[in-house]
């Protein structure tokens, strides 16, 4: 391993912040992921407890079941890394105060579920907040079909997207699609906070 | 002539964000759409006028998260 750039790139994600909003299949694997990449500090946003049928691919275990979902994250989040700072907020996001939590976030994960709270959300955090970039995702559903999985940059949204994704209440919601996906908006947002690699 | 999420597509004369929606058959209802680069709302999709040789994005929410 390149210990010197390692030593740079951990320096400066640990300067770093990061919203997520809900942490569900995505925003749970998204926020670990950037826990263990070294970020300084998760703002995580979510109004839901741990429930059993989470468990096929949110970052929850049996034991959490019944919990905070915020709760039980931070506390997964410092098994791993106990420096990361955890900012967690147990509510719904409302429309017209959907930035609030974020404004003082480097980088804003969208990982909400249902597509109108979505479009609500991106809508309103980029006329809000312009300068701050938003990782979004949008077809999560199914298996496979990885090849078609696309990353679209409209000016600070960054969309990880499948347009020929159903709508997951059509579909199955699968670890290895929905963690991959997840993975792929933790892997823009170090693009995003580091430069590109090269 | 207009670019459509890197299409090609006939330029229309006073068409809106809506008319564009409704010809490229995109039924979803919530999609973001950007033209040139700034963020149209979609309370102004009606009322938005499209011009030639503009660069248009669309993207569309699916459910799950």
């Amino acid at each position: 391993m390149n210990t010197q750039k390692f030593e740079k790139i951990k320096m400066k994600l640990q300067k770093s912040s990061v919203g997520i909003a809900g942490i569900g299949g995505l925003g749970s694997n998204v926020a670990v992921s950037l826990a263990r990449a070294g970020i300084g500090r998760l703002v995580i946003v979510d109004f839901d407890n741990v429930e059993e049928n989470n468990l096929n691919r949110q970052y929850y275990f049996r034991d959490q079941i019944g919990m905070i979902k915020v709760q039980a994250l931070k506390e997964t989040i410092h098994r791993i890394d106990e420096s990361v700072k955890v900012d967690i907020l147990n509510h719904r996001l409302i429309k017209n105060n959907m930035n609030k939590p974020f404004r003082n976030v480097d980088v804003i994960i969208e990982a909400l579920d249902n597509a109108d709270i979505k479009t609500m959300f991106i809508e309103e955090v980029m006329q809000k907040l312009p300068n701050v970039p938003i990782v979004g995702c949008s077809g999560v559903a199914g298996y496979g079909h990885s090849d078609r999985i696309t990353t679209k940059k409209l000016g600070k949204l960054y969309m990880v997207y499948d347009e020929k994704a159903k709508d997951c209440n059509d579909d199955v919601l699968m670890a290895p699609r929905v963690i991959l996906m997840a993975n792929w908006q933790a892997n823009i947002v170090l693009d995003i906070l580091l430069g590109e690699d090269n | 002539m207009i670019i459509v999420n890197s299409n090609n597509i006939d330029f229309v004369e006073n068409e809106t964000v809506s008319g564009l929606l409704k010809r490229m058959k995109y039924v979803f209802p919530n999609v973001v759409v950007k033209i040139n680069g700034r963020l149209v709302k979609r309370t102004d999709f009606a009322d938005t006028i499209i011009p030639d040789k503009s660069e248009v994005s669309v993207i569309h929410m699916i459910s799950g998260g």
